[in-house]
């Protein structure tokens, strides 16, 4: 049965949860033994005593997910109307979604948000299979304008103009 | 009543025409956000929030109250025509609400639900309205300690009652107070955790984590897992409901107000457990018991006023003691933050005209919802077949906006990103997207008060306990210990009928599945078979979503 073998691939892929939350909190931990706590400390309980017990917390939530996974159990999916997860992740989508925001990242201060919200309106919708080009680039161009005049022009909202700057 | 006239001063700043127009665009906006599939009122409510950056914070508030109704009946609007619950509050609502919609009944569905809504939130409201003042005059009473015993609480039940997995629950806990952890450290000044990036000293905005968890995290899960081709959606004409309708919803709503208000006033996972058991009630107390599982009126009248009563119970803790009991009311406390003001027993005194302008907007948003959404239902439904490439990307371009909006800054773009990605883990692997949003929200004032009280005591332990905390403690020792008292006291008692499978065992959803399934079908193996195939059983085990 194809679900039992998505159970197996579950429950082992599992333990990376176990992992980042020890790997979580030995950061939080490590970062609380760094905290000078001597000049600046007022009251019995400094900075480092919440950090500290968040840490140790993570890492004992760490031991005893990564154990539950060991005896079988195994975090229920989240499934809905628009989900289907009947095949695992679709990484190339994924990949897509990332470079869309991430050109997002990069763009919005140096050409502003008219064409960095288009890029990522465009982007996005073509990684999710929207094959309408021409449709999509003007629906991309007018959605990132509209915000743009929305925001900055109506409630006072400082997004970046960028190269638009004095055409719009 | 000291209260009511507060109130009528509460009407005369909502009913400015200025203020009347926020509230109708918060409704007109909160329900076409909130109807769209996926997006459920707590993410409604995070997308809009920049919306309302440039205005007044008494303005904001009372377009929020819109938002905040319409992205609720939204989210009911969307379980009835699709069958795809927003949220865990609307999942009992779908059991019946769709099964209504598919025998062509879709607009009496649609009627009780806006209706109960409407019944529920006034008389909650009304209740909000007696309450508040009084539960603020008890607060006023309670220390740093009790403080921080009541947010200790809202740790544990929100770790406890939602979701199928404890140690699930505190992981995702645990992660947000790590997250709240970030930035400069209220009482000494020291940067905790920022890696010397100084747009991190302030901590990471509680909107961006909100946004991103819900929103990105959401938009990222369905986009790996999209479902190719479309969904079904019932089409309806104006939501109307006939004389017998009527007969058979007006103690449904009533009763469903009476569970969930008290039920949201505490904090216990929102709505979800009122709502099934107002799903049970009106199941057993119903005269047409053969509709159930078929399109029982009942079964959504009564749920969508517990869903409403809840919500506005919910407003009871978060505007006198600044304590969320939900992902939406964590949001609307995100939201406070914003404008710099922190809900708690004082925010009554300090401002008067923001709380019962917000009060009263509540109700003016209830009428607005009701006149709006009636008569729109064809449009809402309309808005259900926006193409899911569009709709996704749009989630993204807003939470991207709306990230950007909140201190024009990239760093917190990449922010999003990491916690986008984070949501997308958290829902792959089961673990539930609220606690960690509460841990982010209250895990710094809950430091801050633990502080407090031991500043007091001189770092003796004994300073946590008053005998308020004291009672408060022992019920969190309740909830901690309940799965064992239930194995081994209750359990050995009833045994339950089939094997539950691990991760799988939420004692509510059993319930109400072995009360809504027909005699004779057996309970799905869940995981086996297309959601599709038997609809009505992947209404009541679709996991809850938290959005």
């Amino acid at each position: 049965m194809i679900s039992r073998v998505q159970r197996w691939g579950q429950g082992r892929s599992e333990f990376v949860v176990a992992l980042l939350l020890l790997a979580l909190g030995v950061l939080v931990l490590v970062d609380a033994a760094r905290l000078p706590t001597t000049f600046t400390q007022r009251g019995p309980v400094g900075p480092t005593a919440v950090p500290v017990v968040v840490g140790v917390l993570l890492v004992v939530t760490a031991v005893l997910l990564g154990l539950d996974v060991l005896r079988g159990g195994h975090g229920e999916q989240e499934s809905g109307e628009d989900v289907d997860l009947s095949h695992g992740s679709d990484w190339a989508t994924m990949f897509l979604l990332a470079l869309a925001f991430l050109a997002n990242i990069l763009l919005i201060e140096r050409v502003g948000w008219p064409v960095s919200g288009a890029v990522l309106f465009f982007g996005s919708a073509y990684a999710l299979g929207s094959r309408r080009i021409v449709r999509d680039v003007i629906l991309s161009f007018a959605l990132s304008i509209g915000t743009w005049y929305l925001f900055a022009e109506g409630l006072g909202i400082n997004l970046p103009v960028g190269i638009l700057k004095g055409i719009l | 009543m000291a209260a009511l006239s507060e109130l009528i001063n509460g009407f005369g700043t909502a009913l400015t025409p200025q203020n009347l127009l926020y509230a109708f665009l918060g409704v007109l906006l909160g329900t076409a956000i909130g109807v769209l599939p996926g997006i459920g009122p707590a993410m409604t409510l995070a997308l809009l929030l920049p919306l309302t950056y440039g205005l007044n914070p008494t303005s904001a508030f009372i377009m929020f109250a819109g938002i905040y109704y319409g992205g609720m009946y939204g989210g009911s609007t969307t379980s009835i025509l699709l069958n795809t619950p927003g949220e865990s509050a609307s999942v009992v609502t779908a059991i019946e609400g769709n099964k209504m919609a598919k025998s062509g009944r879709a607009a009496q569905a649609l009627a009780t639900a806006a209706i109960g809504s409407f019944v529920a939130g006034t008389i909650g409201t009304l209740l909000v309205v007696v309450l508040a003042p009084t539960v603020v005059d008890l607060a006023l009473k309670l220390g740093a300690p009790d403080f921080f015993a009541i947010m200790v609480l809202a740790f544990v039940a929100v770790t406890s009652v939602l979701g199928a997995s404890r140690i699930r629950g505190f992981a995702s806990l645990l992660i947000g107070l790590a997250i709240g952890l970030v930035g400069i450290d209220q009482v000494t000044g020291q940067q905790r955790l920022t890696y010397g990036v100084p747009q991190l000293a302030d901590g990471i905005d509680v909107v961006v984590v909100a946004v991103g968890l819900f929103a990105v995290g959401e938009a990222l899960w369905i986009a790996a897992h999209l479902r190719r081709g479309t969904a079904q959606v019932i089409p309806t004409g104006r939501a109307r409901m006939g004389r017998e309708d009527w007969a058979r919803s007006w103690k449904p709503w009533l009763r469903g107000t009476a569970l969930g208000f008290p039920f949201g006033a505490v904090p216990a996972g929102g709505a979800e457990v009122p709502t099934f058991l107002s799903y049970v009630t009106e199941k057993r107390l119903s005269k047409h018991k053969d509709e159930f599982g078929h399109g029982a009126i009942e079964g959504v009248a009564g749920p969508e006023a517990t869903n409403n009563a809840s919500a506005a119970g919910g407003l009871v803790p978060l505007l006198t003691l600044g304590l969320p009991t939900t992902a939406t009311a964590a949001v609307l406390l995100a939201a406070f933050q914003q404008y710099g003001i922190q809900p708690g027993p004082l925010l009554l005194e300090n401002e008067p005209e923001l709380v019962w302008g917000l009060l009263a907007s509540l109700f003016i948003g209830n009428v607005i919802l009701l006149v709006l959404n009636l008569p729109l239902a064809p449009m809402w439904a309309k808005l259900l077949r926006i193409p899911r490439p569009y709709l996704y990307a749009g989630i993204l371009f807003f939470a991207s906006v709306g990230a950007y909006a909140v201190n024009a800054s990239t760093v917190d773009l990449m922010v999003l990103l990491v916690l986008g990605s984070l949501g997308f883990l958290m829902r792959r692997y089961g673990l539930p997207v609220v606690p960690a949003v509460i841990g982010v929200i209250l895990g710094p004032r809950a430091e801050v008060q633990m502080r407090r009280a031991l500043q007091i005591s001189d770092g003796e332990l004994s300073g946590l306990i008053t005998p308020f905390s004291a009672v408060i403690y022992a019920l969190i020792a309740l909830v901690l210990l309940w799965p064992l008292v239930n194995r081994f006291v209750i359990r050995r008692f009833r045994r339950p009928r089939h094997p539950v499978p691990v991760g799988h065992s939420h004692a509510l959803v059993e319930l109400a599945d072995e009360l809504a399934a027909p005699p004779g079908e057996e309970r799905r193996e869940e995981g086996d078979e297309k959601a599709d195939e038997e609809p009505e059983h992947a209404t009541a085990d679709a996991p809850r979503r938290q959005t």
